[in-house]
Parts: C-alpha cells; structure tokens; sequence
C-alpha cells in the first residue's frame, strides 16, 4: 500500500476524523480572518483619517505582528483563558490584522487627492467621501490585506491543535506523537490544500474588487513599462 | 456680456439664472498672530461674469475663492450669492449649487465619465431620466459625443478630454456659480489654449458667475470680464483687462502686467471683431464649369492663385492652385492643407501665434460648427492694431 493510500485512510478513519477536523479548521479560520477583517479595516480606516501620529502605530503594529510568533501569542492566551476555540481565534485573529490594517491604511491614504478634494467641493459629505470614493478606490487593496492574513491564518491554525481548538493540527501532533508519517501527512496535505485554495479564491476576489477604470489604469501602467 | 436673465427654456442647459457674488471684507487668518492670508477684500462680480483672481503664489487667491465655497470658513467678513449669505446654506448644500473645477480635474477613476458628470445631479436627488438626459447634454456641449465617451473611463481620456469631463461635471448641477482654480494650468500650452477657447465658447451659450483663480496674466486678460490682481492678501486692482493693461493701478501691478503690455493688448480682441478677408471658396463636388465662370465674372478672386476648398458642411479642407483645376471635371476633395484652422473666438495674440508659426500667409477663421468665415493675415490684425491708435 502506498504512503498516499495510507494517508487517504487515516484522513478517512474514524478515529482521526479528517473531515471533522478540516472542518474545525476551516471554522476557526474564518472566524479569525473575519474578525481580524473588520478590526483591521476599522483601524485602518481611523488611522488613515487621523493623520500623520496615527501612521507611526500603524507600522509598529504591522512590525509587531510580524515579529512575535503567533505560537507565542496563543501560550500567553492560554496562560489567562481555559483552553479552547477562543484562545486560538484570538490568537489568529491578531495575527491576521496587520495585513489587512496596513493595506486598509495604505489603501485610504493613496487615494487621488484631486478626486477627495473634487469630492468635497461638489457636496459630497465626509461619509459619502469615505463609502463613495475612498473605499471604492482602497477596496482592491483592502481585500489583497485579507488574502495574505488568510493564508497565514489558515497555515497558523494549525498550532490550534495545542491548545485544544481542534483543526487538522490535531492529526499532525498525533502523528508526531505516535510516529506515524500517514497520520502527520493526512493532517499537513489537507493545511497545504486550504492554504492554496484561500490564496485561489481572495486571488479572485481582489479581482472582483478592482474597478474597472483602475484596471485600466494598470493596463496602461504596465504598458507604458514595458515600452 | 452679463446676462442677469436666464437663457429661454428649451434654449440650451442653463435654466438657473447666474446670480451676483459679493465678497465683504473678507478676511482669513490661519493663525490668531500671523499675518492675514486675505486681508478684508471686498468686490463684487456682476451675473454672468468671469472674475479672474490673480497674483503671486501665496498672495490668497486660492484662499479666497476656497471660501466661497466653505471649504475655509473665513475668520470675519461675509460673501453673499444673490444676496443672501452663504452661512444660510449648510456646506454641502452650498456646494452642490456651485461648479468646482480644480487643476488635479479629481474626476473618480472608478466611475464612467457618465457616471462622474452626473454626481451633482444625483446628490440633489435627480431622477434617473432627468440626470441621464443633462449628462448627455453635457457631454454634446463640450465636443464629447455621449454615446462613445459616456461609457469610458477617465484613464482612457487624455489630459484634455478629462479636464472637458471636469467641466461637464461642474456644470452638471446648473450652478449659478463656478469656481475655477488654475483649471487649465496641468496641460500642454496647445491643449491650453483649445480648452480656454472652449471655455469661452461654452460661457456664451451657459453664462454662469465664474470665479477663476490663475498665475498667468495672458491667461486673465483673455478670460476675464474682470481681474483682480491681489498681493498679500489685498486686492491691488480690480478692473477689465483692458484697463489693467492700459493704466496698471502701481508699479507692482505694472511689473506684473510686464513690460509688453502693448502685445499683451492683442488678447483683448478677438478674430470675430475683425473686419475679416473674404474667402475664395470652392466647394468639393462643384463642377470646375462653373468654378472657372465664377472665375471669369471676378466673383471669385484667387489669393496668390489659390483657392481654399471646404467640404460639404462648409469646414475647410485644402488650399488647391486653380491652374490644378485644369482638366477636372469636379473640384476634388482633398489635396493640401488649410492650417492653421482657428476658431473666430480665438484671441488676436493666438492668432498671430498660430500664423507665425505656421509660415503661412493666412489663417483660416471659422465659427463655431467648423465652417469658413473668412481669413485672417498679418494686415488684417495690422489694421486692428492700429485703429485704436487712430481713434485716440
């Protein structure tokens, strides 16, 4: 029997539960990433308002989130909460928000400021501004923040399985335990799908998100670079 | 030129009457010490007029005009559109009744043209029908045919185009009142001029009140019904160009009139009020028969032996010499060329330009739908050159 075989019906065994656990994972990863979502978008949008003091936290955030291990993070949530999904959401959520703060930022404070001072000299008021024009425009970038904490929620949920959560990290730390490659490998195979796939289908949606008139613009961009 | 009454209905877009602007000692400090960046001006700029603000960077023209529109409240004084005040109005209702064009243009990247020209429209609430039909009218006014730019988007315009769409936009709303801040200033100096003409053009059929900031005297004196010159905040002078140019108020002003104020004077007249040199036109098409009786009867004299060629709707085509006419049965229809084309808005200065740069002896004038009116040489702006002298 190949590895592959075996890995199929450990993934398949009851006992394992493959499908329970991905969908745990899948669960737990969407909770984080939409949570880390709003969070992140709210923040950036603040921040992006506030003015220049605000972009200074912004980027020790995202260094922040970069630097500190989310392992870390989750033991030191685990030291205060009982073991458990939230730990592990928490824990993925702050992972997952300085992408999506950092873009959100990025994304508002880039916005032509022709057309923001066009926009408030023709009557639009400071919300329509923001949903009529700014969001608009900082939207493709606000959704490639989300699929890049996506992918590292997704790989990262893995560690839930320490802490109790659940997830296909269980499968991967009971096959370490035990030593045996099929159980590691019906855990890690799966991990490697869905990171794939979230990459696939935010890859997608940051097209959807791209207005037309700014695809245009790229096309043009690109064009004037390669001539 | 002011026109305090409304265009007729069904006459062109402009329903809404142009309305007077007054600025009372208006005065903006940015900081309670520091030096006032407007310093208690006060002018009035009669309906239907375009009032150019002008002056050396930091001299508060910018400031100025931003406050007639509250996007700076001033520290004291007040502006009053049609006599009333514009603190009776909230800001966003203040400004989507005033036309707001900006050099950047700002037209919303993620929008059609379409869709950017009717923004106004829909913020006051417009139905669908209503704005649909004013952002076609809009687009036809300033040369866009709506059917094929409507659907665009601003990154496939040119420079020129978008700031046309930046126009249209401004107008959208029918606002008695359009403030201009160096809208043409970000272009080339051929597109420049094109867009300066069609403005002109476009405030004869919509005469709205105009506010137009600039830094470039040319640029006011071919503009302006009036022109402020501010220094420091005040206004130094305020008159028409040809006043400007003609008794400058002080020696600043004088400096920044310049010293060929005299050529500067060329703006002040266009091709339209010259006493121009009639065509020797042909029509493509025509029998050459009957060309050369028109010869005969000396209803048609030849300029230098040529003869300008217009197309069916009377634009111009070519410049042909009548001794190519023998042995054709019809006029053909395109051989040369009858540059420089210029419109009969067009300055005496620009026309000059235009001549002189093109090396040819005449230039060709049309009206506003393209068709030959007449020609214009160096004698004929000679001519109105000096007849002012002779008046004196």
């Amino acid at each position: 029997m190949s590895l592959l075989q075996e890995t199929w019906q450990a993934y398949t065994d009851p006992l394992n539960d493959g499908w329970g656990r991905t969908v745990e994972h899948i669960r737990l990863s969407l909770t984080a990433l939409a949570l880390a979502t709003v969070a992140g978008v709210v923040l950036g949008i603040t921040a992006a308002k506030v003015g220049r003091g605000a972009a200074v936290v912004v980027v020790t955030i995202g260094n922040l989130g970069r630097m500190v291990p989310t392992l870390a993070i989750i033991g030191i949530i685990v030291v205060f909460f009982p073991l458990g999904f939230w730990p592990a959401a928490i824990g993925l959520f702050l992972l997952g928000i300085p992408p999506i703060l950092v873009n959100a930022y990025t994304g508002i404070r880039d916005v032509d400021p022709g057309a923001r001072e066009a926009s408030r000299g023709m009557g639009l008021s400071r919300r329509q501004v923001l949903t009529r024009v700014e969001l608009p425009l900082a939207l493709p970038l606000i959704v490639a923040g989300v699929r890049t904490s996506a992918v590292e929620i997704v790989a990262t949920a893995t560690l839930a399985g320490l802490v109790g959560a659940g997830g296909l990290g269980v499968l991967v730390l009971a096959g370490l335990g035990n030593n045996q490659t099929e159980v590691i490998l019906a855990g890690a195979i799966p991990v490697a799908i869905l990171a794939v796939l979230a990459e696939l289908v935010f890859a997608g949606a940051e097209r959807l998100a791209t207005p037309r008139g700014l695809r245009i613009t790229r096309g043009l961009a690109t064009q004037r670079g390669t001539a | 030129m002011a026109a305090l009454d409304p265009a007729p209905p069904g006459r062109g877009p402009a329903e809404v009457a142009a309305g007077v602007l007054e600025l009372s000692d208006l005065t903006k400090r940015f900081s309670a010490h520091g030096r006032a960046a407007v310093d208690g001006i006060s002018l009035t700029v009669p309906a239907g007029e375009v009032c150019v603000l002008i002056g050396p960077s930091g001299c508060g023209k910018t400031t100025a005009m931003r406050m007639i529109n509250r996007l700076i409240e001033p520290t004291s004084g007040d502006i009053r559109l049609d006599g009333r005040s514009v603190r009776d109005f909230s800001p966003h209702q203040l400004r989507r009744r005033i036309g707001y064009v900006i050099q950047q243009v700002g037209l919303m990247p993620h929008l059609t043209v379409a869709a950017n020209v009717a923004t106004v429209p829909r913020l006051l609430g417009w139905d669908r029908e209503r704005t649909r039909a004013r952002t076609r009218e809009l687009l036809d006014l300033i040369g866009l045919d709506p059917d094929e730019y409507g659907p665009r988007y601003p990154a496939e315009l040119s420079g020129g185009q978008q700031q046309r769409v930046g126009l249209a936009r401004a107008l959208a709303g029918d606002p008695p009142l359009m403030l201009m801040d160096e809208p043409f200033s970000a272009v080339d100096p051929i597109t420049r001029e094109r867009l300066q003409n069609d403005f002109l053009r476009l405030h004869r059929a919509v005469p709205k009140t105009v506010v137009f900031v600039s830094h470039d005297i040319d640029e006011a004196v071919k503009m302006g019904d009036r022109v402020a010159v501010m220094r420091e905040g005040r206004i130094v002078q305020y008159a028409p160009p040809a006043e400007l140019l003609a008794r400058p108020a002080d020696d600043f002003v004088a400096d920044f009139v310049g010293a060929d104020r005299a050529l500067k004077s060329l703006s002040l007249t266009r091709l339209e009020d010259l006493d121009l040199l009639p065509a020797p036109l042909v029509r493509a098409g025509d029998e050459v028969a009957a060309v050369r009786a028109r010869l005969e009867s000396g209803e048609l004299e030849p300029l230098g032996g040529t003869v300008l060629v217009v197309d069916p709707g009377g634009r111009p085509a070519a410049w042909i010499p009548v001794a190519r006419l023998e042995g054709q049965v019809r006029v053909p229809a395109d051989a040369g060329q009858a540059d420089p084309v210029l419109d009969r808005i067009t300055t005496l200065r620009d026309a000059l330009s235009a001549i002189l740069e093109s090396g040819a002896a005449y230039g060709t004038v049309v009206d506003g739908e393209g068709r030959v009116t007449g020609l214009v040489g160096l004698d004929e702006i000679g001519r109105a050159i000096r007849r002012p002298a002779e008046v004196a």
